[in-house]
């Protein structure tokens, strides 16, 4: 972890436990990311590595633990059956707003065009005025390579092109940080490429960026840090040359070779 | 260029394969695309219709017509006027009825339940006598009621008619929007959480107009269905056009003819309704997969 850097905190959790009746699925998960960080998070599957990403902007609610977006703590409290939920529903949206997010099913939605969907959280949430919002989301969908999608609606749009869009639309809002839950787990194989080129891109950017993923290859490429999430805890991260390259742990080398 | 794209996919989704069409001109919500109507059994079945509309005209009276003119057309304003109040009244009652049934308390759902169990398990021919009839009867005992302002329009028929018709569209469109509701993807939803929506604006925005896109060709059927039970209405004394037909029947002993002019008429209301459902549904084009 950058830890030398001054760069300001753009997301740190602290202590993240997260249960579902009996079973802990998050058991204590401490992590900073810094500005312009690219952290992917990778394990198998239930490690709980989306678990841990929904968290962050409180689509799933902590059991007990605190998450801070620029510095500012999530306001939470007890929910009345042992876990959290968050004490400022306006605070939680107003941080929301500024954390884009890409899901592993992209999302979109269905009864708005490419445009309308990238200008919507700006314009209704943000408040963004109508032209200009149009006038960014048209830059943006020009970048993503959609700029002639702009008045189609999703479901006429193949998955590579309809994750675009949806990576558009998260960075219609200019986040402060972009989640990425599992971008290419739902596109068929051929498709994969184009979704990761343009994370690729935004990850050169230096966007601080937090990225669950099964592609070992492209988080080996472009994160700055990996964590690998073994059975609800951090088992072991560091820079990518040494998780790839010298891994210590033997849940880790076991992962690695079997991905590989 | 827009506009082009629209027509386009309208027309595409209209022209379907020859045994498709077939299939689907049996259903009433389906328009035939104008190439359709040149198939060889069309057109002998179109030739024969005309023959008998030919005929209607020919050989049974009409000379009454221009007499009860605007009898006829005030009789389909309130037709109409029913059938758009009583949708507009039952499908504002009839979100939230589908609403609480997928999210509410439990409370609102089992009212929700309940009030859709019951009107929809019993006749609307009933519902209306009973308000009318019953509550309308009992009314007048009360004179906080005689009294009130409410009072001229609840000396009236249509009152009853209008609550009768709107409670019943409520019920089972009720019904529709809880499928609809409840259809719309999870995923949808979340992402509009996650871009910081407050539960108002990811109702409004995302929620409602998704699930009644998705309900729409249903809610097309369903007022159809709701323009035909107008004429109920006419048992209660309002003067829809069902019962200015009765009247012309009674008064002119003919029996054909004013029934046959009350189902073109019917007819081309249906057709509208129709059109104008389908204007909106292609709107939103969507791909079925």
């Amino acid at each position: 972890m950058p830890a030398m850097t001054e760069r300001a905190e753009a997301i740190a959790v602290r202590d993240l436990r997260k249960r579902f009746g009996a079973l802990e699925v998050l058991k204590g998960i401490s992590l900073t990311a810094h500005e312009g960080d690219v952290i992917a998070i990778i394990g198998g599957s239930g490690s709980g590595k989306s678990t841990f990403l929904r968290c962050i902007n409180m689509l799933e609610t902590p059991s007990s633990g605190s998450v801070a977006i620029r510095g500012e703590a999530i306001a939470l409290k007890g929910d009345g059956h042992g876990g959290l939920a968050p004490s400022n529903r306006r605070q939680v949206q107003r941080l929301r707003a500024r954390l884009g997010m890409v899901f592993q099913s992209f999302n979109l939605w269905q009864h708005m065009t490419i445009l309308q969907n990238v200008i919507e959280a700006p314009v209704h949430v943000l408040g963004v005025p109508r032209a200009e919002a149009m006038e960014r989301g048209e830059a943006l969908l020009r970048r993503v390579g959609l700029f002639e999608k702009r008045d189609v609606y999703p479901s006429f749009l193949s998955g590579g092109q309809q994750q675009r869009a949806a990576i558009a639309r998260a960075l219609a809002v200019q986040p402060h940080a972009m989640l990425f839950d599992e971008p290419t787990s739902a596109l068929d194989p051929e498709l994969v490429g184009e979704v990761l080129g343009v994370i690729g891109d935004l990850a050169k950017e230096k966007r601080t960026m937090i990225l669950v993923t099964h592609e070992m290859k492209f988080a080996r490429n472009v994160a700055s840090h990996i964590v690998f999430l073994a059975q609800g805890v951090i088992e072991e991260q560091g820079p990518p040359e040494q998780i790839f390259g010298d891994p210590r742990s033997e849940r880790l080398k076991k992962f690695i070779s079997s991905v590989h | 260029m827009r506009a082009q794209e629209r027509s386009r996919e309208a027309a595409s989704l209209v022209e379907l394969p020859p045994e498709e069409t077939t299939v689907d001109a049996m259903a009433l919500t389906h328009l035939p695309s104008a190439r359709g109507f040149l198939k060889p059994h069309r057109i002998v079945l179109m030739a024969i219709a005309g023959g008998l509309v030919f005929c209607a005209i020919w050989f049974l009276r009409w000379d009454w017509l221009p007499q009860y003119a605007g009898a006829l057309a005030w009789g389909v304003g309130v037709s109409l006027l029913m059938l758009a109040s009583t949708s507009i009244l039952g499908f504002a009652f009839a979100v939230p009825i589908g609403l609480v049934q997928v999210t509410g308390p439990w409370p609102l759902k089992a009212l929700a339940q309940g009030f859709c169990t019951i009107i929809r398990g019993t006749p609307l021919l009933l519902q209306l006598w009973l308000l009318y009839y019953g509550l309308g009867s009992l009314f007048p005992q009360f004179p906080a009621i005689r009294q009130s302002f409410l009072w001229p329009y609840l000396r009236e028929a249509w009152p009853y008619g209008v609550a009768a018709l709107t409670f019943s569209f409520a019920a089972y469109e009720g019904e529709v929007m809880r499928g609809a509701f409840a259809g719309v993807p999870r995923g949808e939803l979340e992402a509009a959480r996650a871009f910081g929506m407050s539960r108002w604006k990811l109702f409004w925005r995302i929620w409602l107009p998704r699930a009644v896109h998705r309900a729409l060709p249903t809610l097309n059927g369903e007022t159809v269905l709701q323009l035909k039970s107008t004429p109920l209405v006419a048992t209660i004394t309002v003067i829809d056009v069902y019962a200015v037909v009765s009247k012309i029947r009674q008064v002119t002993y003919l029996t054909y003819e004013p029934l046959l002019l009350l189902a073109l008429i019917y007819l081309l209301l249906t057709a509208l309704l129709v059109v104008a459902f389908r204007y909106f549904e292609n709107k939103i084009p969507t791909r079925s997969v």
